[in-house]
């Protein structure tokens, strides 16, 4: 195996944080790709460019994604990373694993591939990092024999992804883990078959807490809320009062300031409380949420490109999710409807909503207007009246006439 | 040796075979947790049972070698199951108190570095850059390998007013959540890119880059049958580079970072929020970047300084006004953070209500 001097990236070898350059060099050790990648990466650090070419159209038999080409532009310097393609094994929830699972995922990248991994890439797939064309139909039969699928890639549902959950969290509204199984298997077709204008996430959160950043990254965020009073243990508010602040921590950090502590008893006006998370994240012995669990659904969120960053809107504020899911599929499968019906190529979601107007969405997957959708009203006097519309206003104010009472 | 038979559109395996037995008895039963150390948590169940976590610093980009030695190490405390976090730390989970010192003495042993819990600094979302990425202005590994080796303190030990999210984006595209992050790098090209006309009849599609563009900066080159880029509206997004590899935009000399912050995702006390512009452009410094290093920590250690407990940084410099951010830091205002791109009519201040 060709031996690479590499000055420039051995610097990142030093300091006390793990080094992605010892872990390259660790697969070069006994892998010719991994080794070359190694030597490629210290002529980018020389040069201060990268040298990956576009992906190219690789795949598996019968699937339009899962597989990302990858070939370099100085394959012939480095004949190991000439084809380094990427391949992504769809995770469990809650990227859980036994030894035995992981071993076995090892050792058959170990045979086909440059034994480099990233667990996990930022959908949330195992990513397996660079192999050849010809070795991907049996990395896929080795893979899909012992139960593993590939995740998904390009203009496709993409892989679902998912917090923790009721795995291990007190604070889960609904079971995350076990609707991104379902809604994973729901969807396999759309995941591994690319028919989307582009490409589409969904991420589920159990609470407001987020931590899979789905109100920041997913078309569609499924974030855990509840309805009914905070569940307080008074005994226990007692103990956090010897250890903490309560007034400047959590009384008057509330933001809707509904919250009041005498020294002796926590109140709080369930009514105007927002369900934000920071009372009971700071205080999780004393607090939990109300007993009426579900979900807020959101929607568009995405990185910058094309037109600016967006973050999800809330279109539903509080919606069951119990098993079988069916009214969430129903409604998954109402909103790509119309996506398709109305996207330009590459063109997300959130970009559609925008450029069609809320309306229409809002219409097509039938959910009424709620001041829970928006943070205020339009400020513009420019709107659309239907027919409908104004027949509706009419009709109002004559029941308006004949019973006496205005009704606004 | 045949192959063994290939299976289409099986879907993950189901989680439940590969969560620990004491997760599978109190699943969704859990009553409350406490962290112990910025490298454990306890997290205690309805029916009494408790389950330690450790979470191991993972480099993200991973061999199959240490993989193995982190199932080595869950085979011989945690009867052989262990996890990943979203933001791609190791975690080992215990269900026996007894194991927990032993494993912590051995992770040691072995040179992994726990911590990463509560509020300090944990791994960084970051995307894959020059390591195997085609748009990449720069390496996202590398820097954040040359981050957190500067803010280590921060993983193992030392505490912040709330915990503080970082994150590498090496292009504009920025997969993961970068654009929402309390510090955020985002490698820029800072030149219009250069249309290579013979290259572009073959192999890009007319329409598609002209509507890549979010400026409109693109138009037909008849004469070349290709296109043309008004140097005037380009600001170097490199989205007609995604669609139509014969435009380029790499340039080692002028690519750099640029350097984000305030953002959030939780909506805990105040709403998730957007990283906003401080830092226009840095050059990239390979190996270590260390003026984009030095930036981030001095960031840190102003909003350590200056915030009150349990405020994130973007709550911090939305109390005190962003004026008083670039005072407080000594960081240069420059054009580049006033918007003129979509977002003008919202991030300009309409009152005559700022600090001096």
């Amino acid at each position: 195996m060709k031996k690479y001097t590499t000055p420039l990236i051995d610097e990142l070898e030093k300091g006390p944080w793990p080094s992605f350059v010892t872990e390259m060099k660790k697969a070069g050790k006994h892998n010719e790709m991994a080794n070359d990648a190694v030597g490629h990466l210290e002529k980018c650090y020389r040069t201060k460019m990268g040298y990956w070419k576009h992906g190219g159209i690789v795949g598996v038999l019968g699937y339009g994604g899962g597989v990302i080409g990858r070939y370099s532009e100085i394959g012939d310097e480095f004949p190991g990373v000439a084809h380094f393609h990427t391949v992504r094994l769809n995770q469990p929830s809650g990227f859980f694993y036994t030894s035995k699972a992981l071993k076995e995922i090892c050792d058959i990248w170990d045979k086909y591939g440059s034994g480099l991994t990233n667990v996990h890439g930022s959908t949330g797939d195992l990513v397996l990092l660079g192999t050849k064309t010809d070795a991907l139909e049996t990395i896929f039969a080795e893979y899909s024999s012992r139960g593993w699928d590939l995740g998904s890639s390009g203009s496709a549902l993409r892989t679902p992804s998912c917090c923790v959950g009721q795995g291990r969290c007190e604070w889960a509204m609904y079971d995350t883990m076990g609707l991104t199984y379902a809604l994973t298997q729901e969807f396999q077709d759309e995941i591994h078959r690319p028919t989307f204008s582009y490409k589409f996430k969904i991420k589920s959160s159990g609470c407001a807490c987020d931590c899979v950043a789905s109100i920041a990254r997913a078309d569609m965020s499924i974030i855990g809320t509840w309805k009914g009073d905070i569940q307080i243990d008074q005994a226990e508010v007692k103990n956090y009062s010897s250890k903490m602040d309560i007034k400047a921590e959590i009384i008057d950090m509330c933001p809707t300031q509904c919250m009041s502590y005498d020294g002796k008893e926590l109140k709080i006006n369930n009514a105007e409380c927002n369900r934000c998370m920071h009372c009971i994240s700071k205080m999780t012995k004393a607090l939990k949420p109300g007993k009426e669990r579900g979900a807020t659904i959101c929607i568009g969120s995405k990185a910058p490109i094309v037109v600016g960053s967006l973050l999800s809107w809330v279109i539903i504020p509080f919606i069951k999710i119990e098993e079988p899911y069916t009214e969430l599929k129903d409604l998954i499968r109402k909103i790509w409807d119309w996506w398709d019906e109305n996207a330009k190529p590459r063109e997300r979601i959130g970009e559609v909503i925008e450029m069609k107007g809320m309306r229409s969405f809002l219409e097509a997957i039938g959910v009424p207007p709620m001041p829970q959708q928006i943070r205020e009203p339009r400020k513009d006097p420019f709107m659309f009246y239907t027919e409908d519309d104004i027949a509706s206003y009419k009709a109002k104010e004559a029941e308006e006439k004949k019973t006496g009472k205005y009704k606004f | 040796m045949a192959l063994p038979q290939r299976r289409t559109d099986i879907g993950p395996p189901h989680f439940e075979q590969f969560l620990p037995p004491v997760i599978k008895k109190n699943y969704g039963k859990w009553k409350y947790h406490e962290v112990l150390t910025p490298g454990t948590m306890v997290h205690v169940a309805e029916s009494g049972d408790k389950l330690w976590t450790v979470r191991v610093a993972s480099p993200r980009l991973m061999s199959t070698d240490t993989i193995r030695e982190h199932c080595d190490i869950a085979e011989k405390y945690c009867g052989g199951y262990l996890r990943y976090t979203t933001r791609n730390n190791a975690e080992f989970l215990v269900s026996d108190e007894k194991q927990l010192e032993p494993l912590k003495k051995d992770l040691t042993a072995r040179g992994f570095k726990m911590g990463g819990i509560g509020y300090g600094i944990t791994n960084v979302v970051h995307t894959q850059g020059w390591v195997h990425c085609h748009s990449a202005a720069t390496d996202a590994s590398g820097l954040v390998k040359a981050m957190m080796d500067e803010l280590y303190d921060y993983f193992e030990s030392k505490r912040l007013p709330n915990k503080v999210r970082l994150a590498v984006a090496c292009c504009v595209n920025m997969c993961g959540a970068v654009h929402c992050s309390d510090i955020a790098v985002v490698a820029v090209h800072t030149k219009v890119p250069v249309v290579n006309h013979a290259n572009f009849k073959n192999m890009c599609e007319l329409p598609t880059v002209i509507g890549a563009c979010p400026t409109r900066a693109i138009s037909p080159d008849p004469a070349n049958k290709s296109v043309k880029i008004n140097a005037d509206k380009c600001m170097y997004c490199g989205n007609c580079f995604t669609v139509c590899p014969p435009i380029s935009i790499k340039d080692p000399e002028r690519d750099g970072v640029a350097i984000v912050v305030g953002g959030k995702i939780n909506s805990l006390r105040s709403n998730p929020k957007f990283s906003k512009l401080v830092i226009p452009y840095i050059s990239n410094e390979p190996p270590r970047w260390p003026k984009a290093v030095a930036a981030i920590k001095h960031i840190v250690e102003v909003y350590a300084a200056n915030a009150r407990k349990h405020e994130r940084l973007g709550e911090w410099i939305e109390r005190i006004g962003w004026e008083r951010f670039f005072s407080l830091t000594g960081i240069d205002f420059t054009f580049q953070s006033i918007d003129d791109f979509t977002f003008m009519r919202d991030t300009m201040r309409t009152a005559s209500t700022f600090k001096w």
